[in-house]
């Protein structure tokens, strides 16, 4: 996983409550087997106006000129603010892979579905929670003519637009394993010691479990 | 020691190491597969030349995208060249690594979240995690299920694992007895309306009370699939007399001296007394009607007696999003939801696809017919084992002299990952447990519901109150 440290990007102003990962990324393209080329395929129900699957080339597909990734300058986004409970629903990771292919690297809401908020520290892209007052304000100011960039900071935990600054936490060890682009396995496999002794002493309270 | 709720007990019986960074090493008892959140995890592990911790917790299932047609076939009767290679590869990914797989010809096929509990793979104080969100259904048995990502997939392979955070204590009292024709899945539907679909995010749920004491396990499973559509990761319910006669003599369930030792610890699994939760939710259920979703979130339903809302209040984006809502769902606001034609019926789902749902269908529809305005029928049970229960019953006799066609296991039209899908401007009325834009094919109108008055809509033509039938 690529480390992330801070991104500056302009913003896509998706204000939806209940984005739910179904939306994010159609059930057909799950059939894929690997973690990118899903980028083609974010939203694709609602950015083309065909039917697709992952054998017809999007080239082929009508795109919706009335979707917002459609539109400059926010087809050129890639920090998506969004409604509450962003990313609800199917536990997909394909969800996550998709976006982060497309290019968003951070989404702002003021909740995230708690298996996409997971999902997402994974694989190198930063859901950051923010009360709904910022949340509304930046969707003010993207409803401005022109363009909005802000910079995520996420070793200050800053977000920086212009004048503006607003602060945001992130727990340490999620932080940490963005900040590193630490693989959680390789941490978890060198406590592999603690992990065999307390497989012996669960076995012999339950020894139906290792059967 | 202080007082515990389930969830205490569970997690703490089930934690390696407290990390410094705050999260916790939790143990993974059961690791259940399937076909699509799985190929990445396997080339994970491959890349990284790690192995499976442990064999034995593993257990993998193709459902998500096989056909509930000609499964004589096997693998080579999926039409669909990408969903072929993808099971393919699940075969493939568990003969090297040595997963025990249940493949697509074998009787014990299914569902994952319904072969798990009946193959007896789910059993009482275990945590389940499966790279599927529906995993808390496995909750009824007094277990910590959780739905996990493909990372977490792999991360559970490598390690028997799981990197996670501890949830608050939420209890769900469901009080008093269902009335006539309402069944777990209206009261569930209803507790998302109150609390909404992210009613529960950080919480795990445990669901109390008399309804739930004296409730079916099959029952209690369709109450714990879907707590992630109010947002918890987890729902749970106490080990009883109920649970354990569910168990008792399952293929992998303990035996002899051993299933008596076990049974003495599944008593344990119930919370304390006292115990304290961080949230309470109060249901009286016993004035409940049957429910029935309007909308394309499951937090949009009421009673087969109400209407759409009139309004969304005073909010702009709560006017956008109902607008859109009922733009998609070709609905007015105000419209009665009694009387509205459909298109499709789709009994199935790990929501309710099991035997206890199919007979409720059978008993409804047994000498009747299916009404000539519906396209298509479609009758999938949860797994191999309950369609050949199902046959012996006699009941695929009864459904498909009504007119419903009796398929073979799998998810099917839930997420229409096969051919089981929605048309455009297709109106179904459906078991399962999303009713979200495009779920069940791109501009399908899903209308979720039991399986009784999912029967009952099929029979009229159009959304009934199973009451008046």
């Amino acid at each position: 996983m690529e480390p992330f440290t801070a991104h500056a990007g302009l913003v896509i102003p998706f204000n939806r409550a209940n984005v739910d990962t179904d939306a994010i990324l159609p059930k057909q393209y799950l059939k894929m087997l690997g973690k990118t080329g899903y980028g083609d395929f974010l939203f694709d129900d609602e950015r083309y106006l065909d039917p697709g699957d992952v054998d017809i080339p999007v080239g082929d597909r009508r795109p919706d000129p009335d979707f917002i990734l459609n539109q400059p300058p926010f087809d050129r986004g890639t920090v998506l603010l969004a409604g509450a409970n962003f990313g609800c629903g199917s536990s997909r990771e394909h969800a996550v892979w998709a976006l982060h292919d497309y290019g968003v690297r951070v989404v702002l809401a003021p909740s995230f579905g708690d298996i996409f908020f997971n999902n997402c520290f994974n694989n190198g892209l930063l859901p950051v929670i923010l009360a709904q007052s910022v949340i509304d304000r930046l969707f003010e100011l993207a409803s401005q003519p022109g363009e909005v960039s802000l910079t995520v900071d996420l070793e200050r935990c800053e977000i920086v637009q212009g004048e503006n600054v607003w602060s945001f936490v992130v727990e340490p060890g999620r932080r940490d394993n963005l900040l590193s682009g630490l693989d959680d396995i390789g941490r978890t496999m060198a406590l592999g010691e603690t992990i065999l002794e307390y497989e012996a002493q669960r076995r012999s309270v339950e020894p139906w479990m290792f059967r | 020691m202080a007082s515990q709720t389930l969830y205490d007990k569970l997690w703490n019986r089930h934690l390696v190491a407290e990390l410094p960074d705050g999260s916790a090493l939790l143990y993974v008892d059961r690791h259940l597969l399937h076909e699509v959140t799985s190929p990445q995890a396997f080339s994970g592990l491959r890349a990284a030349g790690r192995k499976p911790w442990r064999i034995g917790p593993n257990v993998a299932v193709p459902d998500h995208a096989v056909p509930t047609r000609r499964r004589e076939l096997g693998v080579a009767g999926i039409a669909d060249r990408v969903a072929r290679v993808q099971v393919e590869t699940l075969t493939r990914n568990c003969h090297e690594f040595g997963i025990p797989l249940i493949e697509l010809e074998d009787a014990r096929q299914g569902i994952v979240h319904v072969v798990g509990p009946e193959q007896g793979l789910t059993l009482p104080g275990m945590t389940i995690v499966c790279g599927d969100s529906h995993t808390a259904t496995h909750g009824a048995f007094a277990t910590l299920a959780m739905g996990i990502g493909t990372s977490e997939v792999e991360h559970v392979l490598a390690s028997q694992t799981l990197r996670t955070q501890r949830q608050k204590n939420m209890r769900v009292v469901f009080d008093g007895a269902m009335g006539f024709g309402v069944t777990p899945k209206d009261l569930i539907l209803a507790l998302i309306g109150r609390i909404g679909t992210a009613g529960g995010t950080g919480y795990a749920i445990e669901y109390a009370g008399e309804a739930i004491r004296t409730m079916s396990m099959e029952g209690r499973m369709t109450i714990c699939n879907m707590s992630i559509e109010a947002g918890a990761r987890a729902g749970m319910i106490a080990y009883d007399a109920i649970t354990e006669a569910y168990v008792r003599g399952r293929p992998h369930a303990p035996e002899g001296t051993e299933y008596a030792n076990a049974c003495r610890y599944w008593q344990s699994l119930r919370s304390d007394e006292d115990a304290v939760f961080d949230r309470e939710e109060y249901f009286p259920v016993s004035a409940l009607v049957p429910q029935v979703t309007w909308g394309t979130s499951p937090e949009m339903v009421v009673g087969i007696d109400g209407c759409v809302p009139d309004s969304a209040g005073p909010d702009a984006a709560a006017q956008n999003s109902m607008k859109r809502t009922l733009d998609y769902m070709g609905l007015e606001p105000g419209q009665a939801l009694k009387g509205l034609p459909i298109d499709k019926v789709f009994i199935g789902s790990c929501t309710n696809a099991r035997i206890e749902d199919l007979r409720a269908v059978a008993n409804l529809v047994k000498g009747r017919k299916i009404s000539r305005s519906v396209a298509q029928a479609l009758i999938v049970p949860g797994s191999g084992q309950i369609r050949l229960q199902a046959e012996r019953e006699g009941l695929d006799t009864i459904f498909q002299k009504a007119g419903f066609e009796w398929r073979a296991a799998g998810c099917s039209m839930c997420l229409g990952m096969n051919d089981d899908r929605l048309q455009p401007g297709e109106r179904c009325a459906s078991t399962s447990n999303r009713n979200f834009e495009g779920r069940q094919g791109k501009g399908g109108q899903t209308h979720l519901m039991s399986p009784l008055m999912a029967a009952a809509a099929a029979l009229t033509g159009k959304l009934t109150d199973v009451r008046e039938l």
